[in-house]
């Protein structure tokens, strides 16, 4: 099913109002409506002359990040240390685009990624580095979506258990790294891993739930650790790490409902990362991607409550991705007037397909068909074709 | 100024990369090891290479040493966020016993040039662990967040020198002076629930006073959602819950009355008819049948892009209070508002 588009002439009415009380956060508000409404009166002109608008740049995206998988600019070196979130990043994206890779490509990242891991279990940020959750994640979710047999067996799995036990805290976190800092990034990427690759253990996680729900804060969203402010990517951290550990019914649902709908900005469409900031493309996952998790949580509570849609606009998200966050070369980014960045495509694809895809049949998709994403697993933020073949192959192995 | 004399201004020595420095000769620098098929390859910069092939040779001999140290300056000057190089760093900083004021200097430099960045954040707070000694944290975590008064990392620093050394007391006061300059810094209002959070066991009177201090920031911008999570935060502690509190029923009531239409004004009255519908007690104001009305003009106008939360929230209140009934004559009257919030023929606002 295509949807259309929300009426570019009666979102005036949604402008910031800044009440005679103008401050640095109302300010920069206020430019950032001001460069995403230039996009939508071009949008709504061109709305006139093609009734397909907007459409996703599928093949200039693909190619750019085609470019990205075996040559990056040296203005990547800030990522030296995340050289498996760059394979994660570039080949997720290019799955939720439907590219495939041949099969000599997948055999070469397979190997590469192979030499980020490290003798002691883990994945570190590049060969030879230290291993570090963040880059086990995404170097795990990187080989499922390779999905090749070859890229399942590099995971070396009792290496990677040490490795989770050598990181984790006895209140139930988890250290990034031995010596590293400790937050709730943690805790979902060694939950994430160990669900995936079938090496999971209660005892691995005795205390996490407790020290997960520890991080929800008055405003109903997750912090990075107890005390701070509640926070889009660490929401979806505590959020799907309570899922994995089937325990989400243990904060408080609600709070977190009426949070994470708010984030959603009323003109842009997109997601902010925490109240009164900014729109940022990447949040239409860290926050889009929350709201399967929760309507699985409040169907459990009540089913005849939930709908077939998820309770966020699912139209304006998208409107909001397609129109303000696509580089005409390819590429996506945070917001108007950004430099695009493979960690922005990845995200708002991901966010994209999560707005697309409801339930079997209720696909709601801005701009026609064409624009169709495949489906993502929320919890992994994989592809779900990658988290089913993954499935299969670890489920079919001995248990640890 | 010609471009040839700016450049004549700048004190940068010129660079001497490792493999030309004598007193590096007898080690020999560790190329990174890509394999034949690199992936995501990063087209380094020659010193970026340098530095680097010269910090694996170091990681692998395991040198700990002044000039390791400097090596791992440069490298980390390259990229801050590469976690094995500060790692090394402390084992170095440990095994020469490095004097770690200095250190504290030289990581507040790295801070102030990449205050977004885990890793130097971390090193920092290591440090200050190691020397027990938190008295330039306040003022370094308030310079950086002069420049950005939302930078995560300065605030969860800041958190655990205050809870770790006990140094609540003039946090209010800080946070107070940011919301003078900024009433929506939605940190700076976290920030005071932590304070009070980890000082007190919000007794009546701090709830009280926290009250009159939030509704007074409402009272000048109404749309300011920080504000009024904060009022929920508090109210919540509170042995009454949201709907209880006189004061703050007064100031809503009054709100609405004038004609302001805020949704978070407007969220919060939903929120106090369900409190009044859980309790059973559903009094002429806050009731099933002015929460879905309140739902339904929060989606039809004044929360258009949550109009699917808002009817979801209709649809719960509904089915709560369904659950609540048995007797014949409330049946009739619950399915006319079922069908209401479903359909959303509901349209009369609270005020005709």
């Amino acid at each position: 099913m295509t949807t259309n588009a929300r009426c570019i002439e009666a979102l005036g009415c949604e402008r910031f109002d800044e009440e005679n009380c103008s401050t640095k956060t109302s300010e920069e508000q206020i430019k950032v409506e001001e460069s995403v409404e230039e996009l939508f009166q071009l949008f709504s002109k061109k709305l006139t002359i093609d009734i397909n608008a907007p459409s996703l740049y599928r093949g200039k995206h693909v190619s750019y990040l085609k470019k990205c998988l075996f040559y990056l600019p040296n203005s990547y070196e800030c990522l030296d240390a995340s050289r498996p979130w760059l394979c994660y990043w570039i080949l997720h994206s290019l799955e939720l685009l439907e590219e495939t890779l041949d099969a000599e490509d997948r055999s070469k990242i397979a190997l590469f990624i192979g030499r980020c891991q490290s003798p002691d279990g883990g994945f570190g940020g590049g060969p030879g580095q230290h291993p570090h959750l963040a880059p086990t994640y995404a170097a795990v979710n990187a080989l499922c979506t390779l999905g090749t047999e070859e890229a399942f067996s590099i995971i070396n799995r009792e290496t990677l258990q040490k490795f989770l036990w050598s990181v984790r805290c006895a209140n139930g976190s988890f250290q990034m790294h031995v010596g590293g800092e400790e937050d709730i990034r943690g805790v979902y990427c060694a939950l994430s891993v160990a669900r995936l690759t079938n090496i999971y253990c209660d005892k691995l996680f005795e205390n996490s739930a407790k020290w997960i729900i520890s991080c929800q804060t008055y405003e109903g969203g997750f912090a990075g650790c107890p005390g701070l402010e509640a926070h889009g990517g660490y929401a979806f951290c505590g959020l799907a790490a309570l899922c994995l550990l089937g325990k989400e019914h243990l904060c408080d649902i609600r709070g977190l409902l009426r949070w994470v709908a708010h984030r959603q900005m009323r003109f842009e469409g997109g997601f902010q990362g925490r109240t009164n900031k900014l729109v940022d493309g990447c949040y239409s996952f860290w926050q889009g991607g929350a709201f399967p998790l929760l309507h699985k949580a409040l169907a459990d509570e009540d089913s005849t409550c939930v709908s077939t849609n998820w309770l966020f606009h699912q139209e304006a998200l998208q409107e909001y991705i397609l129109i303000c966050c696509q580089n005409s070369l390819g590429g996506l980014l945070d917001k108007p007037g950004k430099p695009r960045d493979i960690y922005h495509t990845c995200y708002t694809l991901s966010g994209l397909s999560v707005a697309q895809h409801c339930f079997a049949g209720q696909e709601k998709i801005v701009g026609g068909l064409q624009n169709e994403l495949a489906r993502v697993h929320p919890l992994y933020n994989i592809s779900q074709e990658a988290y089913i073949n993954a499935s299969k192959f670890f489920y079919n192995l001995p248990p640890l | 100024m010609t471009d040839s004399g700016s450049e004549d201004l700048s004190n940068e020595p010129p660079i001497i990369f490792y493999k030309h420095r004598p007193e590096w000769d007898d080690v020999t620098p560790v190329p990174q090891d890509d394999g034949p098929n690199p992936i995501v390859a990063i087209a380094y910069s020659e010193l970026f290479q340098d530095v680097h092939d010269y910090f694996r040779a170091v990681l692998k001999s395991g040198e700990k040493s002044e000039r390791a140290l400097q090596l791992t300056d440069d490298a980390l000057d390259l990229n801050p966020a590469n976690y094995t190089v500060w790692q090394y760093r402390r084992e170095i900083l440990k095994h020469l016993e490095k004097d770690l004021q200095e250190e504290l200097t030289y990581v507040r430099g790295v801070i102030e040039r990449n205050a977004k960045n885990y890793q130097v954040w971390h090193h920092r707070r290591v440090i200050v662990e190691w020397l027990q000694d938190p008295s330039h944290e306040l003022e370094l975590t308030e310079a950086i967040l002069s420049r950005d008064d939302k930078n995560y990392h300065a605030w969860e620093h800041r958190q655990w020198v205050i809870r770790t050394f006990k140094l609540y007391d003039n946090e209010l006061e800080y946070v107070d002076r940011l919301l003078t300059e900024d009433i929506r810094n939605n940190s700076a209002w976290n920030q005071r629930y932590f304070v009070l959070n980890n000082t007190s066991n919000f007794p009546a009177d701090i709830i009280d006073r926290e009250i009159l201090y939030t509704i007074a920031k409402i009272k000048k911008v109404t749309n300011n959602e920080s504000a009024w999570n904060y009022l929920r935060g508090v109210l919540e502690r509170s042995d009454y819950g949201i709907c209880e509190n006189s004061v703050v029923k007064q100031f809503c009531e009054d709100l609405y009355a004038s004609g302001n239409r805020s949704p978070y004004l407007l969220g919060f009255m939903v929120e106090m008819c369900e409190e009044q519908i859980e309790k059973g007690a559903g009094d002429s104001f806050y009731n099933l049948e002015q929460a879905v009305r309140l739902c339904d003009s929060l989606a039809k106008e004044y929360d258009t892009v949550r109009k699917e939360y808002w009817n979801y929230i209709a649809r719960c209140l509904t089915n709560k209070r369904n659950s609540h009934c048995n007797n014949g004559s409330s049946k009739a009257l619950i399915e006319e508002m079922n069908s209401a919030a479903s359909d959303g023929t509901i349209v009369t606002s609270v005020d005709e």
